[in-house]
């Protein structure tokens, strides 16, 4: 078994009373689709945080691409190739689309102490711009005001602010949260084309996208991990369907 | 950007063109005093002008920025005090001594969000305003009079007025423009994204903190050159040039000029130094008739006049006097 990209050793983050992770540990190898599932308050944003750099682990190791992230603050992280997007919608809502990836691009093309060059017309940021939109398929919607697109479009723009760091690996938080269906779909499209190229870690709440998707799966409860294996084997865990699937199904029928 | 043809560049064009005029006015009357007052008006415009960059494209609202009005004042009048005159020395130093102030200010300020910032550049500002107080050997609170403007070895002579004008005019348009092409600039884009969104420029890769440091000190440099112009001015420097309600002052500026482009906080240092000669002359005037000879003190409340449109640009104009413009084109 190659090296993994991304290696989590023992994490584990106390709030007050609650322990959010719970001596976590996980390793996602370059090229795989990893999914990390479970039930609300199981602490999947809390690990998304200290892999992103966000949120300090009381104990424990990141390692990304055989360095020892645990410390590094989140720009730098994302200098490394470690990519996010955000479970709640976060972008520049007065810049267009493409001034928000171009952004993204930006943040890797070097230093930003550049005075004087329109930024704007600067091909070596828009041009990758522009691709990175296409791929998730918003290449029409360029020059639209970011607050003017659907919830839909933002998770995409989400997805291709991402891309566009030229990233090793993305850690998705909840990118179908809010979708319709038909939204949705396209989403799962857009990601199936992505792994291809990347390795991806994935929280989401839609277990018909989870299990589309995911090469492997991990169940977080209360901060633990109870399982983590093929999406076949999750399906027939019974500790699995206990504590989330059940509940998921209850849920939907409701 | 294309270059419209709409009402707003229009007046713009049409304000440049009547400020480049003015000393042609002024010569052909005789009223110098209004040479005088837009003097005044263009370096307080490159102060607001400042201000807004780090205000208005930064999300940094500095309640201190009259400090380095008065920071670049002091250095000038110091500097002349002692009999160094050279304006040659003097304006690097004063520009020098402005970033430094700026950078330590910065620094231990850009840790806090929100209030807190406007707390604590008031507070800086304060500080300093108090040591302009202590600073007893220059004149402490009365102030210091400058006897000789900066000398530039008979390149440009400071105390010809029209020649004066013009060159802060020049200034005011150089800043104007570079202030332009920074904000376009990628620099500038990320000092306005790290006002859109902080946590996500963080996210894809932007180290902000050094960035928005480095705006907040390019704009306390140009505030002291402000500075610099506003002590050849009035020939005197006293801590009054950096009171807090100064400060206050500039914030109306760019607020009723408006702060979503460069040239707004231009059309309200205009638009609040123009209100303050008038509307004491006004009210005198229209309050004649009911108040008799109380009427000539009431001009000197022209505030309660001027804090209502304020109030009404805030709650209805929320890109102050450059956005009512911009938006007249579509109507």
């Amino acid at each position: 078994m190659p090296e993994p990209l991304l290696e989590i050793d023992g994490l584990t983050k106390r709030f007050g009373g609650v322990v959010a992770s719970d001596d976590i540990v996980l390793a996602v190898p370059a090229g795989e689709l990893h999914a990390i599932i479970g039930p609300n308050g199981a602490g999947k944003t809390t690990l998304i945080g200290q892999l992103t750099g966000e949120i300090a682990p009381d104990a424990g190791h990141v390692r990304f691409a055989g360095h020892d992230i645990t410390a590094l603050p989140a720009y730098q992280r994302t200098m490394l190739g470690l990519a996010r997007s955000f479970q709640i919608t976060s972008l520049f809502l007065d810049f267009t689309a493409l001034d928000n990836v171009a952004l993204a691009v930006q943040a890797h093309a070097g230093h930003s102490f550049r005075f004087w060059r329109d930024a704007r017309r600067e091909s070596e940021l828009r041009e990758p711009a522009r691709a990175a939109l296409a791929r998730v398929g918003l290449g029409q919607r360029a020059d639209v005001i970011v607050a003017n697109l659907s919830h839909g479009e933002h998770r995409q723009l989400e997805i291709a602010m991402a891309l566009a760091t030229g990233p090793r690996m993305l850690l998705l938080d909840e990118p179908m949260a809010g979708m319709g269906p038909e939204e949705s779909v396209r989403m799962v499209a857009t990601l199936r084309e992505l792994k291809q190229e990347l390795t991806i870690l994935l929280v989401e709440h839609d277990m018909e996208a989870v299990f589309a998707l995911a090469d492997r799966i991990t169940v977080l409860v209360y901060g633990r991990v109870i399982a983590s294996g093929a999406p076949d084997a999750i399906r027939a865990n019974a500790d699995v369907r206990q504590a989330y699937l059940g509940e998921q199904e209850a849920v939907t029928d409701g | 950007m294309t270059w419209h043809l709409s009402i707003r560049n229009l007046a713009a064009a049409a304000l440049l063109a009547a400020l480049a005029l003015i000393p042609v006015y002024c010569h052909l009357t005789g009223n110098f005093f209004l040479l005088s007052l837009f003097t005044r008006i263009v370096i307080l415009a490159m102060a607001a002008v400042s201000l807004n960059l780090i205000m208005g494209f930064g999300g940094m609202v500095s309640f201190g920025h009259a400090a380095y009005i008065g920071i670049g004042g002091y250095a000038v009048g110091i500097l002349a005090h002692e009999g160094v005159t050279s304006g040659l020395v003097q304006w690097p130093l004063a520009l020098a001594v402005s970033a430094l102030f700026a950078l330590v200010i910065g620094a231990l300020s850009l840790r806090t969000r929100g209030v807190y910032f406007i707390m604590i550049t008031l507070a800086f500002a304060q500080m300093i305003y108090y040591v302009g107080v202590g600073l007893s050997r220059y004149g402490g609170d009365d102030g210091l009079t400058i006897y000789r403007r900066s000398q530039f070895g008979g390149l440009v002579n400071l105390s010809n007025k029209t020649v004066f004008y013009y060159l802060c005019l020049g200034l005011l348009l150089a800043t104007v423009y570079g202030i332009w092409r920074l904000v376009n600039s990628r620099f500038g884009m990320v000092i306005r994204g790290a006002r859109s969104n902080e946590r996500r420029m963080r996210a894809i890769g932007f180290p902000t903190f050094r960035y928005r440091l480095a705006c907040f000190v390019i704009s306390g440099t140009i505030c002291g050159l402000a500075g610099v112009l506003l002590a050849n001015h009035t020939d005197f420097v006293s801590p009054a040039m950096m009171h807090w309600t100064r400060s206050g002052d500039l914030i109306v500026m760019a607020v009723l000029g408006g702060m979503g482009s460069v040239l707004g906080p231009l059309f309200g240092a205009i638009a609040f130094l123009v209100f303050e000669e008038v509307l004491p002359i006004l009210i005198t005037l229209v309050g004649r008739p009911f108040l008799g000879r109380a009427a000539a003190h009431a001009g000197e409340y022209w505030q309660i006049v001027l804090g209502p449109m304020l109030l009404l640009v805030v709650l209805f104009a929320r890109g102050g006097i450059d956005g009512m413009l911009a938006s007249l084109r579509r109507a």
